[in-house]
């Protein structure tokens, strides 16, 4: 029977020949991860369960990245909480400020979570690494907490729907907007409960980063996983790093979709999603004149090296608008390290952005760049939720990282061409 | 199980930052997550809930982040029921995995107005509008979820196992 990627991965998971979707399977979680907002209650789970150990030390990991650098006495305690409890079981990998990074761009980096894989994270966008063609997906602290003792964790199998991108991708158009795009044509629960898979000559011409970027979305649009089938891009970019053995999976020719969508990507502008809500989708160009308070450029959707370039491209020798504030947080420490080495940060601050440690800070209203009533943001982060980045009364709007640096040097929301011309 | 309680009603789309946002998620305790429950869509609902009412709501509700303080929140406030026209996965997971009851029923969640009286029955699914004088028959849990519910919960189901293996 022909099979889609997230059905093999499955089988191959729970020991079973084939799955079906819908089908209720309990398969063998490859690594299990948790941060300083969710790990808190998967650890009072795991104690109150009487559990001494977890099942593999090299397979649970904990990346403090929300509240981090501690953002108040409340938030050290959580923090606190993960470091005694990965000391305690002796966690391989643990990741300390100042070794962290933001958790989604942290583990794939550090070759920790691979193609082939069945990833469960107590933090939604876990989704970012089926773009190396991983089953991955976010759950709850208690889901966390059961997998952190059995290594297990049950799902039903999920419908496939496939997106296919042809044509050539304009300039300063990117992973970022195709994702964008697609919610802005299917919903915020166009994808519910389902895998999307991403393919096309687009996607074949796309770089790791935008990938990434993708995946990281599908759960904006409702979806179990967003996945990416393993190619030469996934290859080179996971030799080297990979720290255990993984296996490239791809969906058969005559693989059962509920959907396929296929789209020609030619005309496409970089686009916008306006507040309140990802899918509420423009493209630039048709947006009013719209003045904004702040930019940040990061997150685990766009805190990518090859994001920080396109941003550097546009800040090159400009200066930040007066009245708005750039913030611009690299979201690893090897991130930092190479745009440190590439002048990327001289550019930066020379164009008076502030630059900040690796932290999910602002992009879920936590810290480093909140929001006063009345204020906009132009962010590459991932969602634009009412009070998202603040105040109830503030407004995000999410782009990638080439339209907000020219809107922070504009002082509006700008196409990069806006800034270049 | 019955619950009888009064309904409030939200719209489409309610996400976990509405439900509880970030702001306070630097603690675990329910109590305080439950006295900002759902501020963001109804700054009033906290302080006015009263326990064993109903929350009624459109389609996807719990989208967004994978917070299980989110229907945490909304048990400790002493939400009986939410009822909707279809939850977000993770939400949906969450909520059962906390013991909080979620019902999907597209009819009921389009008919409940804030302020009807509703009594549920959890075994059948079905709802019944007092004020309104009406019936909706929600979609059955699924028989595995059932089983987890019937073991206590997810992690009970783990130490049953855990034991198993002793």
């Amino acid at each position: 029977m022909q099979k889609t990627m997230s059905e093999k991965i499955l089988a191959d998971h729970a020991g079973k020949s084939e799955v079906f979707p819908d089908e209720l399977v309990e398969v063998r979680v490859d690594f299990a991860l948790g941060n300083d907002i969710t790990a808190p209650l998967a650890i009072e789970a795991f104690k109150k369960s009487g559990a001494k150990k977890v099942f593999d030390r090299d397979r649970v990991c904990f990346v403090p990245d929300h509240f981090v650098p501690n953002k108040d006495i409340a938030s050290a305690i959580q923090a606190r909480m993960l470091r005694d409890f990965a000391r305690e079981h002796d966690l391989r990998y643990y990741f300390e400020v100042g070794r962290m990074g933001v958790e989604h761009a942290l583990l794939p980096e550090q070759g920790l979570v691979l193609p082939g894989d069945v990833v469960i994270g107590a933090d939604s966008h876990t989704c970012t690494y089926g773009a190396l063609g991983a089953f991955a997906t976010g759950v709850g602290s208690t889901d966390l907490a059961a997998a952190m003792i059995t290594g297990k964790v049950w799902f039903k199998t999920p419908h496939s729907m496939k997106f296919i991108f042809r044509g050539k991708l304009r300039p300063w158009v990117g992973g970022k907007d195709i994702i964008l795009h697609t919610i802005g044509k299917i919903g915020v629960d166009g994808a519910r409960y389902r895998a999307m898979e991403f393919e096309g000559e687009v996607i074949d011409s796309l770089s790791m980063s935008d990938r990434f970027s993708m995946c990281n979305m599908a759960i904006e649009a409702g979806a179990k996983v967003g996945l990416i089938a393993p190619d030469s891009t996934t290859e080179s970019y996971v030799s080297g790093r990979a720290k255990r053995p993984f296996k490239f999976y791809r969906s058969d020719p005559g693989a059962t979709y509920e959907a396929v969508h296929e789209w020609d990507l030619s005309s496409l502008e970089p686009v916008v999603a306006l507040p309140h809500s990802p899918e509420n989708v423009k493209q630039v160009t048709e947006i009013p004149e719209t003045p904004i308070d702040q930019v940040v450029i990061g997150s685990c959707t766009n805190g990518r090296l090859e994001d920080l370039r396109l941003a550097a491209k546009i800040l090159k020798g400009r200066k930040v608008a007066r009245g708005v504030r750039c913030l611009i947080i690299p979201a690893t420490q090897l991130i930092y390290m190479e745009a440190m080495e590439e002048g990327l940060l001289e550019t930066f601050i020379e164009a008076e952005a502030a630059v900040s440690t690796p932290t999910c800070g602002p992009c879920l209203g936590g810290h480093m760049g909140i929001l006063a009533p009345g204020e906009s943001a132009v962010a590459t982060t991932n969602r634009n939720f009412v009070g998202r980045m603040g105040h109830v009364d503030s407004k995000v709007y999410l782009s990638n990282p080439a339209v907000a640096a020219a809107s922070a040097v504009l002082g509006r929301i700008a196409h990069p061409e806006e800034v270049l011309s | 199980m019955k619950i009888k309680g009064k309904s409030w009603k939200f719209g489409n789309d309610i996400d976990t930052d509405a439900i509880i946002p970030a702001r306070y998620l630097n603690t675990i305790d329910a109590a305080e997550l439950a006295s900002h429950c759902m501020e963001d869509a109804d700054p009033q609902f906290a302080s006015r809930v009263k326990p064993g009412e109903i929350i009624a709501a459109g389609k996807n509700f719990g989208c967004g982040s994978s917070r299980e303080h989110a229907p945490i929140s909304i048990k400790a406030a002493g939400v009986a029921c939410v009822v909707a026209q279809s939850f977000a996965r993770i939400f949906y997971r969450n909520a059962l995995n906390m013991g909080l009851p979620i019902l999907e029923c597209p009819e009921g969640a389009e008919r409940i107005q804030r302020g009807d009286e509703l009594e549920i029955d959890l075994d059948s699914g079905v709802i019944e509008n007092l004020t309104r004088k009406e019936k909706y028959t929600a979609q059955p849990i699924p028989a595995f979820m059932q089983k987890l519910i019937k073991a206590g919960g997810l992690m009970e189901y783990v130490k049953e196992q855990m034991t198993g293996r002793e």
